[in-house]
């Protein structure tokens, strides 16, 4: 019994002092540590994927100037240099008003519109504390075409105006590999004649493969499930570059829109890519931290 | 037998808070560095470190998560993590060594003391060890100790593009800062 006994505390003893002869510090130091949230960063190299918006944003506090360039179309030939000789231009500020909020106003020579939408992060992709396997952004933007009405005509202000509404879907599969799904939907409080819809659904694909830690390859396509009747429109598609360079990001591409707002190339993109009708593009932005 | 065991037993228990006061600990230390290039300084700031000091045998470690640099801008801050220390794969660093030169009872007295911190430092999975001065001084009960030292980010394995040489230095200042208290 005694020997039970003796046994039974000298092997509490040793139980006892085992986390003191160990004394392991980085041990300590590892033990209730706090799991924190690893948020999926740089899905998109930008807040746009070509065309079409990433569910990226500006940080909170960040100006993004974005110029936005596209030249004429490809099949012109020599004589306007496959498109260079002319150019639709784009300029845009977005402002990061929180970690989930953005707006941005922003200017395009085509039809002269004025643009401007707000953008919200409703999930983002992360994993650890909270597993959240996609990021979901909701957007909604406005456009005003500001070319003069013809002559004579009694147009209203109101017609000036479209609207898009959409949902971006994202998930980073890998560090390579990010998809997006885009429903959208547009509208237009004026269209050539009665037989055009004045809605549209659209579905955005895009993705980007990132090949370098700096640079990736993305493509991007919007399938209408409507179509005009009395005018020949397509699918916007584009294919293009991307170069992050810190402060700036450079995306090339080639695309069948000649627009860059929304509500433009989603539903009046007006070339035909298999037959030429290429333009040739890019966007350039620069961050400036505000805050 | 028995009552030698019992002996150890009871020695063992009393001396347990004893031993574990021997450790000063802190889970919100300060790790800041600082790069100086010709285009632009570059700051960060860390005030999640874990850290633990035995004053009884030097024993001194320190950890960190990456993700808890906090910059100046939010772009920088991502590009450190997502490109250059790729915390994805390395979410933490670490130190592990000890402190030489110091006497408990110099310690005790309140007066700061001059010491040399040797170890291995870990950043991005490569271990190197480092041999640096340091400080420490005991105010309220607690230990302050500080270090300061330069680390070559292409010695662990953070590769930095050429066009980025007018924008970080190749050799970036560390300060370490903790309080270390003997409350758990």
């Amino acid at each position: 019994m005694n020997i039970f006994l003796s046994h039974v505390l000298a092997g509490l003893c040793l139980l006892l002092s085992a986390p003191l002869a160990a004394q392991d510090l980085m041990g300590m130091l590892e033990q209730d540590e706090e799991e924190q949230p690893e948020y999926a960063v740089n899905t998109f190299f930008t807040t746009r994927v070509i065309n079409g918006q990433s569910i990226e944003n500006p940080y909170p506090g960040d100006l993004i100037f974005i110029i936005s360039h596209h030249f004429g179309r490809l099949n012109q030939g020599a004589y306007e240099l496959w498109g260079l000789d002319q150019a639709t231009i784009r300029l845009g500020l977005e402002y990061g008003v929180s970690d989930r909020l953005a707006v941005s106003v922003g200017r395009s020579s085509y039809e002269k519109t004025f643009d401007g939408f707000i953008k919200y992060k409703l999930l983002r992709q992360q994993s650890g504390v909270r597993n959240v396997p996609v990021a979901l952004s909701l957007f909604s933007g406005a456009y005003l075409k500001s070319l003069k009405w013809p002559e004579g005509s009694d147009f209203e202000f109101r017609h000036r105006m479209s609207y898009v509404q959409q949902a971006m879907i994202a998930r980073q599969f890998s560090r390579q590999v990010s998809l997006q799904l885009t429903p959208a939907w547009v509208h237009h409080n004026l269209v050539p004649t009665t037989d055009d819809p004045a809605d549209y659904f659209v579905l955005g694909m895009g993705g980007r493969w990132r090949f370098s830690d700096w640079a990736g390859i993305s493509l991007e396509y919007f399938y209408r499930f409507q179509e005009p009747e009395s005018y020949d429109t397509y699918n916007s598609f584009a294919v293009g570059v991307d170069l992050d360079t810190g402060g700036h990001v450079f995306q090339l591409h080639f695309t069948n829109s000649q627009p860059m707002f929304e509500s433009g190339f989603l539903s009046d993109t007006r070339g035909d890519f298999l037959d030429g009708d290429i333009y040739f593009g890019f966007h350039i932005t620069r961050t400036f931290a505000l805050r | 037998m028995l009552r030698k065991t019992l002996l150890v037993f009871v020695l063992g228990v009393l001396m347990t808070p004893v031993l574990f006061a021997q450790v000063y600990l802190t889970r919100n230390g300060t790790i800041r560095f600082f790069s100086e290039a010709s285009l632009e300084n570059i700051e960060a700031t860390n005030r999640q470190v874990s850290s633990a000091l035995n004053i009884e045998n030097g024993e001194f470690v320190f950890r960190l998560p990456m993700r808890s640099f906090a910059f100046e801008k939010a772009l920088m801050q991502e590009h450190f993590n997502d490109n250059f220390v790729e915390s994805h794969k390395y979410p933490n660093a670490s130190f592990e060594g000890e402190i030489h030169g110091f006497r408990e009872a110099d310690l005790l007295s309140g007066e700061e003391v001059e010491v040399m911190v040797e170890g291995e430092l870990t950043i991005k999975d490569v271990t190197k060890g480092i041999t640096e001065r340091g400080t420490l001084r005991m105010e309220d009960g607690d230990i302050l100790g500080s270090a300061v030292f330069v680390i070559k980010p292409e010695e662990y394995n953070i590769r930095i593009p050429t066009r980025y040489v007018r924008n970080i230095a190749s050799e970036i200042e560390v300060f370490v800062d903790v309080r270390l208290s003997d409350k758990l």
